[in-house]
Protein backbone atom coordinates (compact mmCIF):
# COMPACT_ATOMS: atom_id res chain seq x y z
CA UNK A 1 0.00 0.00 0.00
CA UNK A 2 2.85 2.39 0.83
CA UNK A 3 4.38 1.49 -2.52
CA UNK A 4 1.12 2.32 -4.28
CA UNK A 5 0.83 5.68 -2.52
CA UNK A 6 4.42 6.65 -3.32
CA UNK A 7 3.96 5.70 -6.98
CA UNK A 8 0.72 7.67 -7.21
CA UNK A 9 2.31 10.69 -5.53
CA UNK A 10 5.24 10.72 -7.96
CA UNK A 11 2.78 10.39 -10.86
CA UNK A 12 0.74 13.26 -9.43
CA UNK A 13 3.74 15.58 -9.19
CA UNK A 14 4.87 14.66 -12.72
CA UNK A 15 1.37 15.31 -14.07
CA UNK A 16 1.25 18.72 -12.42
CA UNK A 17 4.64 19.60 -13.87
CA UNK A 18 3.61 18.49 -17.36
CA UNK A 19 0.36 20.44 -17.11
CA UNK A 20 2.31 23.55 -16.11
CA UNK A 21 4.63 23.10 -19.09
CA UNK A 22 1.64 22.75 -21.45
CA UNK A 23 -0.09 25.83 -20.02
CA UNK A 24 3.11 27.83 -20.21
CA UNK A 25 3.87 26.63 -23.73
CA UNK A 26 0.43 27.41 -25.12
CA UNK A 27 0.33 30.83 -23.47
CA UNK A 28 3.90 31.81 -24.42
CA UNK A 29 5.57 29.92 -27.23
CA UNK A 30 2.75 30.01 -29.74
CA UNK A 31 3.43 32.61 -32.43
CA UNK A 32 2.67 36.15 -31.47
CA UNK A 33 4.27 38.73 -29.21
CA UNK A 34 2.50 38.84 -25.81
CA UNK A 35 3.48 42.48 -25.46
CA UNK A 36 1.82 43.20 -28.81
CA UNK A 37 -1.23 41.18 -27.78
CA UNK A 38 -1.55 43.16 -24.55
CA UNK A 39 -0.89 46.66 -25.91
CA UNK A 40 -2.43 46.27 -29.36
CA UNK A 41 -0.88 47.06 -32.75
CA UNK A 42 -1.04 50.82 -32.28
CA UNK A 43 1.49 50.68 -29.41
CA UNK A 44 4.88 52.35 -29.87
CA UNK A 45 8.06 50.29 -30.15
CA UNK A 46 9.35 51.88 -26.94
CA UNK A 47 6.26 50.88 -24.95
CA UNK A 48 6.47 47.36 -26.35
CA UNK A 49 10.11 47.07 -25.40
CA UNK A 50 9.42 48.32 -21.86
CA UNK A 51 6.61 45.83 -21.37
CA UNK A 52 8.77 43.02 -22.77
CA UNK A 53 11.45 43.86 -20.25
CA UNK A 54 8.89 44.11 -17.44
CA UNK A 55 7.43 40.69 -18.34
CA UNK A 56 10.90 39.21 -18.70
CA UNK A 57 10.14 38.31 -22.32
CA UNK A 58 13.76 38.88 -23.36
CA UNK A 59 14.96 35.93 -21.24
CA UNK A 60 15.26 32.50 -22.85
CA UNK A 61 12.08 30.44 -22.73
CA UNK A 62 13.18 27.89 -20.15
CA UNK A 63 14.33 30.63 -17.76
CA UNK A 64 10.95 32.33 -18.12
CA UNK A 65 9.19 29.05 -17.36
CA UNK A 66 11.31 28.41 -14.27
CA UNK A 67 10.78 31.98 -13.05
CA UNK A 68 7.04 31.63 -13.51
CA UNK A 69 6.67 28.23 -11.84
CA UNK A 70 9.07 29.16 -9.04
CA UNK A 71 7.15 32.32 -8.24
CA UNK A 72 3.80 30.53 -8.58
CA UNK A 73 4.87 27.92 -6.02
CA UNK A 74 5.40 30.79 -3.60
CA UNK A 75 1.95 32.18 -4.37
CA UNK A 76 3.13 34.88 -6.75
CA UNK A 77 1.28 34.68 -10.07
CA UNK A 78 2.54 37.95 -11.48
CA UNK A 79 0.66 41.18 -11.96
CA UNK A 80 -2.63 41.59 -13.75
CA UNK A 81 -2.43 44.13 -16.60
CA UNK A 82 -6.03 45.16 -16.51
CA UNK A 83 -6.51 45.39 -12.74
CA UNK A 84 -2.94 46.51 -12.01
CA UNK A 85 -2.78 44.41 -8.82
CA UNK A 86 -1.10 41.07 -8.11
CA UNK A 87 -3.04 38.17 -9.69
CA UNK A 88 -2.91 36.34 -6.34
CA UNK A 89 -4.91 39.19 -4.80
CA UNK A 90 -7.59 38.85 -7.47
CA UNK A 91 -7.71 35.11 -6.87
CA UNK A 92 -7.97 35.38 -3.08
CA UNK A 93 -10.77 37.90 -3.46
CA UNK A 94 -12.85 35.69 -5.74
CA UNK A 95 -11.95 32.21 -4.56
CA UNK A 96 -14.53 31.95 -1.73
CA UNK A 97 -17.44 32.44 -4.13
CA UNK A 98 -16.17 29.87 -6.64
CA UNK A 99 -15.34 27.33 -3.94
CA UNK A 100 -18.74 27.82 -2.28
CA UNK A 101 -20.48 27.30 -5.58
CA UNK A 102 -18.40 24.22 -6.44
CA UNK A 103 -18.88 22.63 -3.01
CA UNK A 104 -22.59 23.34 -2.74
CA UNK A 105 -22.99 22.07 -6.32
CA UNK A 106 -21.09 18.88 -5.53
CA UNK A 107 -22.95 18.23 -2.26
CA UNK A 108 -26.38 18.71 -3.81
CA UNK A 109 -25.28 16.58 -6.80
CA UNK A 110 -24.24 13.70 -4.56
CA UNK A 111 -27.35 13.84 -2.37
CA UNK A 112 -29.60 14.05 -5.43
CA UNK A 113 -27.79 11.21 -7.20
CA UNK A 114 -27.72 8.86 -4.19
CA UNK A 115 -31.39 9.38 -3.32
CA UNK A 116 -32.59 9.10 -6.93
CA UNK A 117 -30.15 6.35 -7.92
CA UNK A 118 -30.73 4.07 -4.92
CA UNK A 119 -34.44 4.85 -5.02
CA UNK A 120 -34.61 3.85 -8.69
CA UNK A 121 -32.64 0.66 -8.04
CA UNK A 122 -34.96 -0.26 -5.16
CA UNK A 123 -37.94 0.17 -7.48
CA UNK A 124 -36.26 -1.59 -10.39
CA UNK A 125 -38.58 -1.91 -13.38
CA UNK A 126 -41.39 0.11 -11.77
CA UNK A 127 -42.63 3.57 -12.85
CA UNK A 128 -40.38 5.31 -10.31
CA UNK A 129 -37.33 3.69 -11.88
CA UNK A 130 -38.46 4.64 -15.39
CA UNK A 131 -39.10 8.20 -14.25
CA UNK A 132 -35.60 8.57 -12.81
CA UNK A 133 -34.00 7.00 -15.87
CA UNK A 134 -35.98 9.29 -18.16
CA UNK A 135 -35.02 12.40 -16.21
CA UNK A 136 -31.38 11.31 -16.07
CA UNK A 137 -31.32 10.77 -19.84
CA UNK A 138 -32.79 14.23 -20.47
CA UNK A 139 -30.53 15.78 -17.80
CA UNK A 140 -27.44 14.58 -19.62
CA UNK A 141 -28.56 16.36 -22.78
CA UNK A 142 -29.54 19.67 -21.16
CA UNK A 143 -26.77 22.28 -21.19
CA UNK A 144 -26.34 23.83 -17.74
CA UNK A 145 -26.48 27.35 -19.16
CA UNK A 146 -29.86 26.71 -20.78
CA UNK A 147 -31.20 25.15 -17.59
CA UNK A 148 -29.99 28.31 -15.82
CA UNK A 149 -31.84 30.51 -18.29
CA UNK A 150 -35.02 28.47 -17.80
CA UNK A 151 -34.66 28.76 -14.01
CA UNK A 152 -34.16 32.51 -14.34
CA UNK A 153 -37.24 32.73 -16.59
CA UNK A 154 -39.35 30.87 -14.03
CA UNK A 155 -38.07 32.00 -10.64
CA UNK A 156 -36.80 35.50 -11.43
CA UNK A 157 -38.74 36.82 -14.44
CA UNK A 158 -42.12 35.16 -13.90
CA UNK A 159 -42.38 34.50 -10.15
CA UNK A 160 -39.88 37.09 -8.92
CA UNK A 161 -38.77 34.87 -6.00
CA UNK A 162 -35.03 34.98 -6.65
CA UNK A 163 -32.63 37.51 -8.16
CA UNK A 164 -31.86 36.87 -11.86
CA UNK A 165 -28.12 37.15 -11.24
CA UNK A 166 -25.40 39.16 -9.55
CA UNK A 167 -24.01 38.79 -6.06
CA UNK A 168 -24.57 41.14 -3.09
CA UNK A 169 -21.39 40.09 -1.26
CA UNK A 170 -20.86 37.99 1.86
CA UNK A 171 -21.77 40.86 4.20
CA UNK A 172 -25.37 40.14 3.24
CA UNK A 173 -25.60 36.41 4.08
CA UNK A 174 -29.28 36.00 3.18
CA UNK A 175 -28.79 37.74 -0.14
CA UNK A 176 -25.65 35.69 -0.81
CA UNK A 177 -27.49 32.42 -0.21
CA UNK A 178 -30.43 33.54 -2.33
CA UNK A 179 -28.03 34.46 -5.13
CA UNK A 180 -26.46 30.99 -4.99
CA UNK A 181 -29.68 28.91 -5.01
CA UNK A 182 -30.28 28.90 -8.77
CA UNK A 183 -26.59 28.52 -9.74
CA UNK A 184 -26.28 25.55 -7.39
CA UNK A 185 -29.46 23.99 -8.71
CA UNK A 186 -28.36 24.42 -12.34
CA UNK A 187 -25.01 22.82 -11.59
CA UNK A 188 -26.38 19.97 -9.49
CA UNK A 189 -29.33 18.97 -11.69
CA UNK A 190 -27.11 18.40 -14.73
CA UNK A 191 -24.28 16.71 -12.83
CA UNK A 192 -26.72 14.73 -10.69
CA UNK A 193 -28.33 13.20 -13.76
CA UNK A 194 -25.08 11.51 -14.78
CA UNK A 195 -24.30 10.36 -11.26
CA UNK A 196 -27.80 9.05 -10.60
CA UNK A 197 -27.47 6.69 -13.55
CA UNK A 198 -24.18 5.32 -12.27
CA UNK A 199 -25.54 5.00 -8.74
CA UNK A 200 -28.58 3.11 -9.98
CA UNK A 201 -26.65 0.57 -12.06
CA UNK A 202 -24.01 0.12 -9.38
CA UNK A 203 -26.66 -0.44 -6.70
CA UNK A 204 -28.48 -2.89 -8.99
CA UNK A 205 -25.33 -4.99 -9.36
CA UNK A 206 -24.80 -5.15 -5.61
CA UNK A 207 -28.45 -5.95 -4.92
CA UNK A 208 -28.11 -9.16 -6.93
CA UNK A 209 -25.39 -10.46 -4.62
CA UNK A 210 -26.06 -13.25 -2.15
CA UNK A 211 -25.21 -11.39 1.01
CA UNK A 212 -27.92 -8.83 0.31
CA UNK A 213 -30.47 -11.63 0.19
CA UNK A 214 -28.98 -13.06 3.38
CA UNK A 215 -29.26 -9.70 5.10
CA UNK A 216 -32.90 -9.38 4.05
CA UNK A 217 -33.59 -12.98 5.09
CA UNK A 218 -32.09 -12.44 8.53
CA UNK A 219 -34.74 -9.82 9.13
CA UNK A 220 -33.10 -6.47 8.43
CA UNK A 221 -35.53 -3.95 7.03
CA UNK A 222 -35.49 -3.10 3.36
CA UNK A 223 -34.34 0.46 4.03
CA UNK A 224 -31.55 -0.67 6.36
CA UNK A 225 -30.22 -3.18 3.87
CA UNK A 226 -30.40 -0.59 1.12
CA UNK A 227 -28.47 2.15 2.91
CA UNK A 228 -26.20 0.10 5.16
CA UNK A 229 -25.35 -2.90 3.00
CA UNK A 230 -26.00 -2.04 -0.64
CA UNK A 231 -24.83 1.56 -0.82
CA UNK A 232 -21.38 1.21 0.81
CA UNK A 233 -20.55 -1.62 -1.53
CA UNK A 234 -21.83 0.26 -4.54
CA UNK A 235 -19.60 3.24 -3.76
CA UNK A 236 -16.46 2.43 -5.79
CA UNK A 237 -17.87 3.22 -9.25
CA UNK A 238 -19.76 6.17 -7.77
CA UNK A 239 -16.56 7.68 -6.36
CA UNK A 240 -14.84 7.13 -9.71
CA UNK A 241 -17.51 9.09 -11.53
CA UNK A 242 -17.53 11.82 -8.86
CA UNK A 243 -13.80 12.21 -9.47
CA UNK A 244 -14.19 12.26 -13.25
CA UNK A 245 -17.12 14.64 -12.94
CA UNK A 246 -15.06 17.07 -10.96
CA UNK A 247 -13.47 18.30 -14.18
CA UNK A 248 -16.89 19.02 -15.63
CA UNK A 249 -17.98 20.57 -12.34
CA UNK A 250 -15.04 22.97 -12.56
CA UNK A 251 -15.94 23.95 -16.13
CA UNK A 252 -19.58 24.02 -15.07
CA UNK A 253 -18.70 26.55 -12.38
CA UNK A 254 -16.92 28.75 -14.92
CA UNK A 255 -19.97 28.66 -17.20
CA UNK A 256 -22.53 29.17 -14.43
CA UNK A 257 -20.67 32.14 -12.95
CA UNK A 258 -20.90 33.80 -16.33
CA UNK A 259 -24.59 32.99 -16.74
CA UNK A 260 -25.47 34.51 -13.36
CA UNK A 261 -22.77 37.25 -13.41
CA UNK A 262 -21.27 35.94 -10.18
CA UNK A 263 -17.94 37.65 -9.45
CA UNK A 264 -15.87 34.45 -9.00
CA UNK A 265 -12.82 33.01 -10.74
CA UNK A 266 -14.82 31.90 -13.78
CA UNK A 267 -16.07 35.43 -14.36
CA UNK A 268 -12.53 36.75 -13.83
CA UNK A 269 -11.15 34.42 -16.51
CA UNK A 270 -13.58 35.83 -19.08
CA UNK A 271 -12.96 39.43 -18.09
CA UNK A 272 -9.24 38.70 -18.46
CA UNK A 273 -9.75 37.28 -21.96
CA UNK A 274 -11.58 40.40 -23.12
CA UNK A 275 -8.94 42.57 -21.41
CA UNK A 276 -6.11 40.60 -23.07
CA UNK A 277 -4.77 40.06 -19.57
CA UNK A 278 -2.54 37.06 -20.32
CA UNK A 279 -0.80 36.63 -16.93
CA UNK A 280 -4.18 36.39 -15.22
CA UNK A 281 -5.55 33.90 -17.75
CA UNK A 282 -2.38 31.82 -17.46
CA UNK A 283 -2.57 31.74 -13.66
CA UNK A 284 -6.27 30.87 -13.64
CA UNK A 285 -6.01 28.12 -16.26
CA UNK A 286 -3.12 26.63 -14.31
CA UNK A 287 -5.12 26.87 -11.09
CA UNK A 288 -8.18 25.17 -12.58
CA UNK A 289 -6.11 22.41 -14.21
CA UNK A 290 -4.21 21.88 -10.94
CA UNK A 291 -7.52 21.53 -9.08
CA UNK A 292 -8.71 18.88 -11.55
CA UNK A 293 -5.43 16.93 -11.31
CA UNK A 294 -5.37 17.16 -7.51
CA UNK A 295 -8.94 15.94 -7.15
CA UNK A 296 -8.22 12.98 -9.45
CA UNK A 297 -5.23 12.13 -7.31
CA UNK A 298 -7.28 12.31 -4.11
CA UNK A 299 -9.94 10.07 -5.68
CA UNK A 300 -7.26 7.51 -6.57
CA UNK A 301 -6.05 7.48 -2.99
CA UNK A 302 -9.58 7.24 -1.61
CA UNK A 303 -10.11 4.08 -3.70
CA UNK A 304 -7.52 2.25 -1.70
CA UNK A 305 -9.38 3.04 1.46
CA UNK A 306 -12.88 2.18 0.30
CA UNK A 307 -12.03 -0.92 -1.72
CA UNK A 308 -10.50 -3.55 0.55
CA UNK A 309 -9.57 -5.70 -2.46
CA UNK A 310 -7.29 -2.94 -3.74
CA UNK A 311 -5.73 -2.58 -0.31
CA UNK A 312 -4.87 -6.26 -0.18
CA UNK A 313 -3.35 -6.23 -3.64
CA UNK A 314 -1.08 -3.23 -3.23
CA UNK B 1 -28.24 -9.49 -33.25
CA UNK B 2 -31.46 -11.43 -33.35
CA UNK B 3 -34.66 -10.00 -31.95
CA UNK B 4 -35.79 -6.44 -31.55
CA UNK B 5 -33.51 -3.45 -31.84
CA UNK B 6 -33.02 -1.58 -28.56
CA UNK B 7 -35.46 1.28 -27.97
CA UNK B 8 -32.67 3.82 -27.39
CA UNK B 9 -31.20 2.96 -30.79
CA UNK B 10 -34.49 3.61 -32.56
CA UNK B 11 -35.29 6.87 -30.74
CA UNK B 12 -31.69 8.03 -31.15
CA UNK B 13 -31.68 7.24 -34.87
CA UNK B 14 -34.96 9.11 -35.41
CA UNK B 15 -33.73 12.22 -33.55
CA UNK B 16 -30.36 12.15 -35.32
CA UNK B 17 -32.09 11.76 -38.71
CA UNK B 18 -34.30 14.73 -37.85
CA UNK B 19 -31.40 17.01 -36.87
CA UNK B 20 -29.11 15.94 -39.70
CA UNK B 21 -32.03 16.17 -42.15
CA UNK B 22 -32.86 19.72 -41.07
CA UNK B 23 -29.19 20.68 -41.19
CA UNK B 24 -28.88 19.27 -44.73
CA UNK B 25 -32.13 20.93 -45.80
CA UNK B 26 -30.77 24.32 -44.67
CA UNK B 27 -28.14 24.00 -47.40
CA UNK B 28 -30.78 24.30 -50.10
CA UNK B 29 -33.84 25.80 -48.40
CA UNK B 30 -34.85 27.81 -45.35
CA UNK B 31 -38.27 29.50 -44.94
CA UNK B 32 -36.58 32.91 -45.02
CA UNK B 33 -33.07 34.28 -45.41
CA UNK B 34 -31.68 33.55 -41.96
CA UNK B 35 -29.67 36.78 -41.88
CA UNK B 36 -32.28 39.11 -43.37
CA UNK B 37 -33.05 41.83 -40.83
CA UNK B 38 -36.34 43.66 -41.01
CA UNK B 39 -36.63 45.95 -38.03
CA UNK B 40 -40.33 46.46 -38.80
CA UNK B 41 -40.84 42.74 -38.11
CA UNK B 42 -38.94 42.56 -34.82
CA UNK B 43 -40.35 40.36 -32.01
CA UNK B 44 -43.12 38.96 -34.23
CA UNK B 45 -45.08 36.19 -32.54
CA UNK B 46 -45.30 32.79 -34.23
CA UNK B 47 -47.63 32.85 -37.24
CA UNK B 48 -48.00 31.42 -40.75
CA UNK B 49 -45.13 33.51 -42.14
CA UNK B 50 -42.68 33.27 -39.22
CA UNK B 51 -43.36 29.80 -37.75
CA UNK B 52 -41.62 30.51 -34.46
CA UNK B 53 -41.63 34.31 -34.71
CA UNK B 54 -38.72 36.70 -35.14
CA UNK B 55 -35.90 38.00 -32.93
CA UNK B 56 -34.82 41.48 -31.86
CA UNK B 57 -33.61 42.31 -35.37
CA UNK B 58 -36.60 40.85 -37.17
CA UNK B 59 -34.74 37.73 -38.31
CA UNK B 60 -36.73 34.53 -38.77
CA UNK B 61 -36.13 32.13 -35.87
CA UNK B 62 -36.79 28.89 -37.76
CA UNK B 63 -34.29 29.79 -40.49
CA UNK B 64 -31.67 30.69 -37.91
CA UNK B 65 -32.21 27.45 -35.99
CA UNK B 66 -31.82 25.46 -39.22
CA UNK B 67 -28.56 27.12 -40.22
CA UNK B 68 -27.34 26.82 -36.62
CA UNK B 69 -28.05 23.06 -36.80
CA UNK B 70 -25.82 22.83 -39.87
CA UNK B 71 -23.05 24.84 -38.15
CA UNK B 72 -23.28 22.73 -35.03
CA UNK B 73 -23.12 19.45 -36.99
CA UNK B 74 -20.16 20.71 -39.00
CA UNK B 75 -18.21 21.72 -35.90
CA UNK B 76 -18.92 18.41 -34.17
CA UNK B 77 -18.07 16.38 -37.26
CA UNK B 78 -14.78 18.13 -37.96
CA UNK B 79 -13.71 18.13 -34.31
CA UNK B 80 -14.56 14.47 -33.69
CA UNK B 81 -12.99 13.37 -36.99
CA UNK B 82 -9.72 15.21 -36.33
CA UNK B 83 -9.50 14.31 -32.64
CA UNK B 84 -10.69 10.76 -33.33
CA UNK B 85 -8.19 10.06 -36.11
CA UNK B 86 -5.25 11.36 -34.10
CA UNK B 87 -6.43 9.53 -31.00
CA UNK B 88 -6.93 6.22 -32.81
CA UNK B 89 -3.50 6.59 -34.39
CA UNK B 90 -1.90 6.98 -30.98
CA UNK B 91 -3.98 4.15 -29.55
CA UNK B 92 -2.91 1.78 -32.36
CA UNK B 93 0.69 2.87 -31.98
CA UNK B 94 0.63 2.28 -28.21
CA UNK B 95 -0.91 -1.13 -28.67
CA UNK B 96 1.42 -2.16 -31.51
CA UNK B 97 4.65 -1.12 -29.81
CA UNK B 98 3.86 -1.82 -26.17
CA UNK B 99 6.52 -1.28 -23.55
CA UNK B 100 7.62 2.21 -22.64
CA UNK B 101 6.03 3.75 -25.76
CA UNK B 102 2.64 2.48 -24.65
CA UNK B 103 3.25 3.70 -21.09
CA UNK B 104 4.30 7.11 -22.32
CA UNK B 105 1.36 7.55 -24.69
CA UNK B 106 -1.15 6.49 -22.06
CA UNK B 107 0.41 8.73 -19.41
CA UNK B 108 0.22 11.70 -21.75
CA UNK B 109 -3.39 10.77 -22.51
CA UNK B 110 -4.11 10.82 -18.77
CA UNK B 111 -2.72 14.32 -18.62
CA UNK B 112 -4.96 15.33 -21.51
CA UNK B 113 -7.93 14.57 -19.28
CA UNK B 114 -6.82 17.36 -16.93
CA UNK B 115 -7.83 19.87 -19.60
CA UNK B 116 -11.54 20.22 -20.11
CA UNK B 117 -12.36 21.64 -23.58
CA UNK B 118 -13.37 24.91 -21.97
CA UNK B 119 -9.98 25.48 -20.33
CA UNK B 120 -8.22 24.72 -23.59
CA UNK B 121 -10.51 27.06 -25.52
CA UNK B 122 -9.92 29.76 -22.89
CA UNK B 123 -6.13 29.47 -23.29
CA UNK B 124 -6.26 29.57 -27.10
CA UNK B 125 -8.80 32.40 -27.15
CA UNK B 126 -6.68 34.49 -24.80
CA UNK B 127 -3.72 34.12 -27.15
CA UNK B 128 -5.38 34.28 -30.59
CA UNK B 129 -8.71 35.94 -29.88
CA UNK B 130 -11.92 33.87 -29.88
CA UNK B 131 -13.07 32.16 -33.09
CA UNK B 132 -14.92 29.10 -34.28
CA UNK B 133 -11.62 27.53 -35.40
CA UNK B 134 -10.38 27.66 -31.82
CA UNK B 135 -13.57 26.04 -30.56
CA UNK B 136 -13.08 23.22 -33.09
CA UNK B 137 -9.41 22.84 -32.10
CA UNK B 138 -10.27 22.68 -28.40
CA UNK B 139 -13.01 20.08 -28.89
CA UNK B 140 -10.77 18.05 -31.22
CA UNK B 141 -7.95 18.19 -28.70
CA UNK B 142 -9.96 16.75 -25.81
CA UNK B 143 -11.09 13.93 -28.10
CA UNK B 144 -7.54 12.71 -28.68
CA UNK B 145 -7.00 11.04 -25.27
CA UNK B 146 -10.55 9.65 -25.27
CA UNK B 147 -10.03 7.84 -28.57
CA UNK B 148 -6.46 6.85 -27.72
CA UNK B 149 -7.78 5.03 -24.65
CA UNK B 150 -10.68 3.29 -26.36
CA UNK B 151 -8.69 2.17 -29.38
CA UNK B 152 -5.72 0.97 -27.37
CA UNK B 153 -7.91 -1.08 -25.02
CA UNK B 154 -9.76 -2.67 -27.96
CA UNK B 155 -6.57 -3.16 -29.98
CA UNK B 156 -4.85 -4.92 -27.10
CA UNK B 157 -7.63 -7.51 -27.14
CA UNK B 158 -7.32 -8.07 -30.89
CA UNK B 159 -3.54 -8.50 -30.66
CA UNK B 160 -4.07 -11.66 -28.60
CA UNK B 161 -6.20 -13.30 -31.33
CA UNK B 162 -4.98 -16.24 -33.39
CA UNK B 163 -5.39 -14.54 -36.76
CA UNK B 164 -3.04 -11.79 -35.63
CA UNK B 165 -0.50 -14.39 -34.50
CA UNK B 166 -0.90 -16.00 -37.93
CA UNK B 167 -0.28 -12.69 -39.68
CA UNK B 168 2.83 -12.14 -37.57
CA UNK B 169 4.07 -15.64 -38.35
CA UNK B 170 3.51 -14.87 -42.04
CA UNK B 171 6.01 -12.06 -41.62
CA UNK B 172 3.73 -9.02 -41.57
CA UNK B 173 5.09 -6.05 -39.63
CA UNK B 174 3.45 -4.42 -36.63
CA UNK B 175 2.26 -1.39 -38.57
CA UNK B 176 0.89 -3.41 -41.48
CA UNK B 177 -1.01 -5.62 -39.02
CA UNK B 178 -2.32 -2.54 -37.19
CA UNK B 179 -3.62 -1.14 -40.46
CA UNK B 180 -4.96 -4.32 -42.09
CA UNK B 181 -6.17 -6.38 -39.15
CA UNK B 182 -6.43 -4.35 -35.96
CA UNK B 183 -8.08 -1.21 -37.31
CA UNK B 184 -11.04 -2.97 -39.01
CA UNK B 185 -11.62 -4.99 -35.86
CA UNK B 186 -11.74 -2.05 -33.49
CA UNK B 187 -14.06 -0.07 -35.78
CA UNK B 188 -17.19 -0.92 -33.77
CA UNK B 189 -16.10 0.44 -30.37
CA UNK B 190 -14.49 3.45 -32.07
CA UNK B 191 -17.70 4.29 -33.95
CA UNK B 192 -19.75 3.88 -30.75
CA UNK B 193 -17.39 6.24 -28.95
CA UNK B 194 -17.48 8.63 -31.90
CA UNK B 195 -21.27 8.85 -31.75
CA UNK B 196 -21.19 9.60 -28.03
CA UNK B 197 -18.39 12.14 -28.48
CA UNK B 198 -20.49 13.76 -31.21
CA UNK B 199 -23.09 14.52 -28.56
CA UNK B 200 -20.41 15.85 -26.22
CA UNK B 201 -19.03 18.02 -29.03
CA UNK B 202 -22.45 19.55 -29.79
CA UNK B 203 -22.83 20.42 -26.10
CA UNK B 204 -19.30 21.86 -25.95
CA UNK B 205 -19.78 23.97 -29.09
CA UNK B 206 -23.03 25.35 -27.71
CA UNK B 207 -21.38 26.24 -24.38
CA UNK B 208 -18.36 27.84 -26.07
CA UNK B 209 -20.56 29.85 -28.43
CA UNK B 210 -22.78 30.89 -25.52
CA UNK B 211 -19.67 32.19 -23.74
CA UNK B 212 -18.49 34.00 -26.87
CA UNK B 213 -15.59 31.64 -27.55
CA UNK B 214 -17.18 29.83 -30.48
CA UNK B 215 -19.25 30.94 -33.46
CA UNK B 216 -18.89 34.69 -33.99
CA UNK B 217 -21.67 36.90 -35.37
CA UNK B 218 -23.28 36.80 -37.88
CA UNK B 219 -22.90 33.01 -38.09
CA UNK B 220 -25.97 31.57 -36.30
CA UNK B 221 -25.35 29.20 -33.43
CA UNK B 222 -27.74 27.76 -30.85
CA UNK B 223 -25.40 28.74 -28.04
CA UNK B 224 -25.01 32.32 -29.22
CA UNK B 225 -28.75 32.69 -29.85
CA UNK B 226 -29.24 31.78 -26.18
CA UNK B 227 -26.71 34.31 -24.94
CA UNK B 228 -28.43 37.03 -27.01
CA UNK B 229 -31.83 35.88 -25.80
CA UNK B 230 -30.73 36.09 -22.17
CA UNK B 231 -30.36 39.86 -22.42
CA UNK B 232 -33.93 40.12 -23.78
CA UNK B 233 -35.58 37.73 -21.34
CA UNK B 234 -38.05 40.24 -19.96
CA UNK B 235 -39.16 41.36 -23.45
CA UNK B 236 -39.11 38.12 -25.40
CA UNK B 237 -38.83 35.01 -23.22
CA UNK B 238 -39.68 32.72 -26.16
CA UNK B 239 -36.29 33.48 -27.76
CA UNK B 240 -34.63 31.65 -24.87
CA UNK B 241 -36.66 28.47 -25.38
CA UNK B 242 -36.22 27.14 -28.93
CA UNK B 243 -32.40 27.08 -29.30
CA UNK B 244 -32.13 25.15 -26.02
CA UNK B 245 -34.68 22.62 -27.22
CA UNK B 246 -32.65 22.13 -30.40
CA UNK B 247 -29.50 21.46 -28.36
CA UNK B 248 -31.34 18.93 -26.19
CA UNK B 249 -32.81 17.11 -29.21
CA UNK B 250 -29.43 16.90 -30.97
CA UNK B 251 -27.45 15.83 -27.89
CA UNK B 252 -30.11 13.36 -26.78
CA UNK B 253 -30.26 11.88 -30.30
CA UNK B 254 -26.54 11.24 -30.62
CA UNK B 255 -26.08 9.94 -27.07
CA UNK B 256 -29.07 7.56 -27.38
CA UNK B 257 -27.80 6.40 -30.76
CA UNK B 258 -24.34 5.80 -29.26
CA UNK B 259 -25.79 3.86 -26.31
CA UNK B 260 -27.95 1.82 -28.67
CA UNK B 261 -25.05 1.02 -30.98
CA UNK B 262 -23.02 -0.08 -27.98
CA UNK B 263 -25.84 -2.36 -26.84
CA UNK B 264 -25.93 -4.19 -30.17
CA UNK B 265 -22.16 -4.32 -30.77
CA UNK B 266 -20.87 -5.20 -27.30
CA UNK B 267 -21.52 -8.90 -26.66
CA UNK B 268 -20.70 -8.54 -22.97
CA UNK B 269 -23.66 -6.23 -22.44
CA UNK B 270 -25.94 -8.39 -24.54
CA UNK B 271 -25.32 -11.38 -22.34
CA UNK B 272 -26.06 -9.33 -19.26
CA UNK B 273 -29.31 -8.06 -20.71
CA UNK B 274 -30.56 -11.51 -21.60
Amino acid sequence: MAYFLIRRTIGFVLTLLTVSVVVFAVMNILPGDPALTILGIEASEQALENLRRQLGLNDPVHIRYLNWIGAALQGDFGTSHSFRVPVSELIVERLPLTVSLAISGMVVTIILALVLGVGAAANHGKPGDWGVMFLAQIGIAVPSFWLSILLILLFAVTLGWLPPGGFPGWSDPVGAVRALIMPTAALALVQGAVLARVTRSSALEVMRLDYVRTARASGFSRQRVLWRHVLPNALVPIVTIVGLQFASLVTGTIVIENVFSLPGLGRLIFQSISNRDLPTVQALVMLFAAIVVTVNFIVDVIYVFIDPRLKART
Amino acid sequence: MSGRLPVNLIIGAVLVALVVGVAALSLVWTPHDHAAMTIRNRFQPADATFWLGTDQLGRDIVSQLMVAARNSMTVALVAVLIGGSIGVMFGLLASALGGWVEDLIMRVADIGFAFPALLFAIMLSAVFGPSLTIAVAAIAFINIPVFARVSRASANQIWTRDFVAAARAAGHGRFAISRDHILPNIAAPVIVQGTIEFAVAILAEAALSYLGLGAQPPSPSWGRMLSEAQTLMFMAPHLAIYPGMCIVIAVLGFSLLGDGLRDITDPRLKRRRA
